[in-house]
């Protein structure tokens, strides 16, 4: 039974064309292939110029991110027996400007990661000295940010964010969650340095619940969470500030 | 660290969501068909009157709509905004910020005449 | 180096399910405000006399004010759920280890709500 599978991929090559354009290959399809299984087969067998970023394919390194029928998936984890009408449209992430066919730019993304200070702060003097040995932490110290441990830098969920789509200033689901990770770590203390960036206007602010960033992710990181409870932090520390500010003009 | 007030909107946004959440759907159905309707038995004028008087019920009243109107603003405006209005980003937070200040003025008014 | 940007159109709400329904969510607030409005008459009226208030009740009955209830009751009926829905997610409680489940959190939202909903319609209505 040879049945087969029809996909429609995005094409830009920047040398050649000024506009983008979509080119329809048909594979075989098996019962056990995701969608790369199928762009690889049109690499090895049909079309070499096919341009797009893959690695570990299993769901781990987050490189294989694109658009599938507008829903951005990571394509090794999504099964070509789940389209039965056996034709799906494969486009870059959106969001991102796009480089060549379905490679996106991601500086903007790599930039905001650094940005939020992705590591342990220690106050002015409570560094602890190699000597003294590691920081200890509870389980339950653990639990309360090891789930937003989990993001493998996809960007799937700045792909599904409406938000990002219309001002690519705004930080973002995982930037900001990756900054929840580290403020809610009981090892850190660098949340007020890591507040400059997350509770400005492009930060926690711009987002408006959407909510398609944790439902598209593929780690269940849960970012728009991660993001309402900066919020409710932010809003407490914002109202410590003025009783702070008040009693110190008194 | 953020001097911006969106944390104080917010704030009142959030107030006022859960306030209408709770609140407004069982007081739809009281004025949109108990009261009309006299399904629970006759609701006399005098009660109504006396509660509406009665300064702590005036408080409760005010904040049971001037949140609400916040949470109006605060939500309007970004939907506003992000279906297209960003242009003019700073007259919409004023209509609505401003639009929400006027009911709540309007409010007090009327709850201080009455 | 010449990268492509997909335009976003100010229609990209009506491109999928997900915005759509977002969009409505954020809608709700008209309907919010517009609720308020009509309890300040509501408030207004019953402050004044008995015939103003009557008068009031009586248009209740119309055709007009089925059509804004009905409607406003819709909106707000979704702006509660999906508030409520969405509650468990900003309040994260952890027992040691253990993080509360979220149905739980829901749970204490809605019974919350049926609790409020009924005392304040003992308080209007009488017992």
């Amino acid at each position: 039974m040879s049945e087969s599978f029809e996909l429609e991929i995005f094409r830009y090559c920047p040398e050649q064309d000024t506009e983008p354009l979509f080119k329809s290959y048909e594979v075989p399809f098996r019962e056990d292939w995701v969608v790369l299984d199928a762009i690889n087969y049109i690499k090895d067998e049909i079309d070499g110029t096919l341009s797009y970023r893959w690695s570990c394919r299993m769901g781990v390194c987050g490189s294989c991110g694109m658009m599938i029928n507008g829903e951005p998936k990571l394509t090794c984890s999504a099964f070509l027996k789940d389209y039965p009408s056996h034709k799906i449209r494969v486009e870059p992430l959106q969001g991102f400007p796009v480089e060549r066919d379905l490679i996106f730019e991601m500086d903007d993304f790599m930039n905001k990661l650094t940005e939020v200070k992705p590591y342990l702060l220690r106050k002015e003097g409570e560094e602890k000295p190699l000597e003294e040995g590691e920081y200890l932490q509870s389980p339950a110290e653990l639990a309360h940010y090891k789930q937003y441990t989990l993001c493998i830098n996809c960007m799937l969920c700045y792909a599904a964010c409406p938000i990002y789509a219309l001002d690519s200033n705004f930080v973002g689901p995982a930037a900001i969650a990756l900054a929840q990770r580290y403020n809610l770590d009981s090892r850190d203390q660098g949340r007020n340095q890591r507040q400059e960036v997350i509770a400005s206007h492009e930060g926690i602010w711009e987002c408006t619940f959407v909510g398609e960033c944790s439902v598209v992710c593929p780690k269940d990181v849960d970012p728009a969470a991660a993001i309402q409870r900066a919020k409710v932090s932010s809003t407490l520390d914002w109202f410590k500030e003025m009783i702070m500010q008040l009693s110190k003009t008194k | 660290m953020s001097k911006s007030n969106e944390p104080v909107l917010w704030l009142l946004f959030s107030a006022g969501g859960m306030i209408s959440a709770m609140v407004f759907p069982i007081l739809l159905i009281i004025t949109g068909v108990i009261l009309p309707f006299e399904l629970a038995g006759e609701v006399t004028f005098e009660r109504i009157h006396n509660a509406v008087k009665n300064p702590v019920v005036k408080l409760v009243l005010f904040f049971v709509i001037a949140l609400p109107f916040f949470h109006w603003a605060h939500r309007f405006r970004f939907t506003l905004i992000d279906i297209g209005l960003k242009p003019i980003s700073f007259l919409v937070s004023l209509l609505c910020y401003g639009g929400a200040i006027t009911g709540t003025i309007v409010a007090a008014f009327i709850l201080w005449k009455i | 180096m010449t990268t492509y940007r997909k335009p976003v159109f100010n229609t990209w709400w009506l491109e999928s399910k997900p915005y759509f329904f977002f969009v409505i969510r954020e809608f709700t607030s008209l309907f919010v405000a517009g609720y308020c409005l009509f309890l300040l008459l509501f408030i207004a009226k019953a402050g004044d006399s008995q015939e103003a208030y009557a008068t009031l009740i009586l248009s209740l009955k119309s055709p007009t004010s089925m059509v804004f209830h009905l409607i406003s009751f819709t909106f707000i009926l979704y702006h509660a759920i999906t508030w409520f829905n969405l509650t468990p997610k900003i309040m994260v409680f952890h027992l040691g280890e253990e993080r509360i489940p979220n149905a739980l959190i829901a749970g204490a939202v809605y019974l919350s709500w049926g609790v409020v909903s009924l005392i304040i319609s003992w308080l209007i209505l009488g017992s």
